[in-house]
């Protein structure tokens, strides 16, 4: 879980150096997040699925969607996950059950519902794992979805990602009640609370909840308190809505330090091994970006491909 | 003498018949949306409804809850549920019971289901249909009589679909089926009821084929283009103009995404004079999608511009006596050809 964390650190810090210099747009980036989709998805295989928002890079990494194909496809090289057509925020890659990043806030809340659906109808163990952050919460399309996984049993995780910004509004204003995990009550299903930047804790809760999915009992609403350390997009300073000291705060429980000093401590793995781990990521960002910058860009007449799979 | 093996069937006894039989084809296929059996969770009352238009009688009964879900008044919650199933293995389809109701779902059909395949690069499909009603005519007023045909078609990723009788009907929501493309069915809510009474429709499976219009009435001396329950209504005018001694042709378009632009190119370059009739909203409607393409391609063969015939711009009325002038009725289609014609 360490070198996972490390991992989307290393890949999201090399894609915002892409885009300070310009050669990309910007991203949403995950950075400070990294714990809650590392502790969820080892539960996973490439048979459950996962669903994202606009910032789900972490949430492809921890699923082990190939970070070459990543930072082609945020290039908008035809090498990408995407063949170059979806760009950052609509990373998907079926082979490994990322069934897609989403830049329409709670869109794809439902869409993880119908997942869970086809696995039940089909007699499958499948589990579906949806992301989306407090801003969603207020969606209309979470509470159908809630409700619908509820009435009809889904294996389904509502995973609300904390990170207590919505763009520049904080999720104190936003939500009537404070408490995504309140809200589960109100669906007939368990709403539980944990500190998303403990990849333990977050291991720990997951690990229930997707057991009781795979047995038949239902879905579960989890809300992680999480943390980015930049703007919602690349281009916002977040110094315009809240505070260095607050951004310090959040920073000094760092989640990759916390497991650093736990494996440490624990005995479970030394400095020097960790320090090993870190420049393994490096070097594989490293190999993921030439790889992206020596792709092709697709073909001009992919513009009109994949429209349709058939037309007329 | 009726032949024995005329098999008359209504517009919905068809439909039905089409998905009883694709249900029973592929156990991929799953039903979603509000009532299409009714009375869920209670036994006694199960299959209450059927829909509200009796398309989806009978199908719980035979292939079980699980596969026929009734659903909470969720359409974005439901439609969403569906692109996610298409996207893993099912075929679902997905009531969404009047039309106007897109308003409640738009994000799911119009940023997910007509997205996905591109964005994702090929590599996810959505074999997914949407059955849907349409139209005017019944006291439904405004928000429960709409026809929104364009503003569907409009959407790269989805395909159209528009039948006009129960012959076609069947065909129509088996190919919808059949696809691997997301399909959006328009039925319109006189046909359902009835009007144009039943016809002929073999037992067997068939698939009528999307992108394909039809030619119910062939002629010479002007087009009528209709959609669904317009193209009654054309075949309704010609009754008016024959004995004038016209000879009408009438298209019935029926596939609206993709459209047969060579039937009605080559139906208005040999009449050269044509009608359209759309009881969608005139603006920006299939109606003035036709005529910039008839415009642009058949201009030389043109006699005078292309007539479109569309509802007004107003929402449905609910008062009789202001919706009877609503639908473009058979004479003011035949007062428009004549207009061309003498």
């Amino acid at each position: 879980m360490y070198e996972t964390m490390v991992l989307i650190r290393r890949f999201e810090e090399q894609a915002k150096r892409e885009a300070d210099s310009g050669r990309i747009l910007g991203t949403h980036s995950a950075i400070g997040e990294e714990a809650t989709p590392t502790g969820i998805c080892v539960h996973l295989d490439d048979n459950d699925y996962v669903l994202g928002n606009h910032r789900s890079h972490h949430h492809c990494i921890a699923k082990g969607v190939d970070i070459n194909e990543m930072m082609a496809e945020l290039l908008g090289k035809v090498t990408g996950t995407n063949r170059g057509k979806g760009g950052t925020m609509h990373i998907a890659d079926a082979t490994k059950g990322m069934l897609g990043a989403n830049g329409v806030v709670g869109s794809n809340i439902p869409v993880a519902t119908g997942c869970a659906l086809a696995a039940k109808v089909q007699g499958r163990d499948n589990v579906s794992v949806v992301f989306f952050g407090d801003g969603a919460s207020s969606q209309g399309s979470l509470h159908e979805a809630m409700n619908l996984a509820s009435i009809w049993s889904l294996p389904v995780l509502f995973v609300c990602e904390n990170n207590r910004y919505a763009e520049s509004t904080p999720f104190e204003y936003a939500i009537a009640g404070q408490s995504v995990a309140n809200r589960a009550a109100g669906y007939g299903m368990p709403g539980v609370t944990v500190d998303g930047q403990n990849v333990i804790e977050v291991y720990e809760v997951a690990e229930e909840a997707v057991a009781r999915a795979r047995k038949g009992d239902g879905p579960t609403l989890i809300e992680a308190f999480t943390y980015r350390y930049h703007g919602h997009f690349g281009a916002d300073n977040p110094l315009g809505y809240r505070t260095p000291e607050e951004q310090k705060h959040y920073k000094d429980k760092d989640c990759i330090k916390t497991m650093e000093q736990f494996l440490i401590e624990s005995g479970t793995a030394s400095k020097n091994k960790l320090e090993a781990i870190d420049n393994d990521a490096v070097q594989r960002v490293e190999k993921a970006t030439q790889f992206a910058i020596e792709s092709a860009y697709p073909d001009p007449s992919e513009l009109l491909s994949d429209v349709y799979v058939k037309y007329p | 003498m009726v032949s024995t093996s005329v098999r008359s069937l209504t517009y919905t006894q068809a439909v039905n018949e089409a998905f009883h039989q694709e249900f029973e084809r592929d156990p991929s296929i799953i039903l979603m949306g509000e009532d299409v059996a009714g009375g869920a969770g209670r036994s006694e009352f199960e299959d209450a409804w059927g829909g509200v238009f009796k398309l989806t009688g009978g199908l719980i009964g035979k292939f079980g809850p699980e596969r026929v879900r009734d659903t909470p008044i969720s359409e974005n919650g439901f439609m969403g549920a569906a692109v996610g199933a298409a996207a893993t293995g099912l075929r679902p389809i997905a009531d969404l019971m009047f039309v106007g109701f897109v308003g409640v779902c738009g994000d799911q059909i119009f940023n997910n289901m007509s997205k996905m395949h591109y964005m994702f690069g090929g590599k996810v499909k959505l074999p997914l249909t949407v059955i849907t009603s349409t139209g005017a005519g019944v006291g439904s007023a405004a928000q429960h009589s709409e026809t929104l045909y364009s503003i569907f078609v409009h959407f790269p990723g989805l395909k159209c679909v528009a039948p006009s009788n129960a012959y076609n009907a069947k065909g129509l929501h088996i190919a919808a089926i059949r696809d691997d493309d997301p399909v959006i069915v328009f039925n319109n809510k006189l046909l359902m009821g009835g009007v144009g009474g039943g016809i002929h429709v073999p037992e067997d499976s068939y698939e009528f084929p999307i992108g394909k219009a039809d030619r119910p009435k062939e002629g010479t001396d002007v087009t009528l283009i209709g959609i669904s329950y317009t193209t009654y209504q054309c075949l309704e005018a010609a009754k008016i103009l024959e004995p004038k001694g016209y000879s009408v042709e009438v298209i019935d378009l029926l596939s609206l995404s993709p459209l047969d632009e060579d039937a009605i190119l080559s139906s208005v370059k040999k009449t050269r004079k044509v009608v359209i009739v759309d009881e969608d909203y005139p603006k920006c409607s299939m109606a003035s999608e036709l005529s910039a393409l008839i415009a642009e391609q058949a201009f030389d063969f043109l006699d005078s511009p292309p007539i479109r015939l569309n509802a007004p711009h107003a929402s449905v009325p609910y008062s009789p006596v202001l919706e009877e002038q609503y639908i473009p009725s058979p004479s003011k289609i035949a007062e428009s050809a004549l207009s061309l014609l003498e």
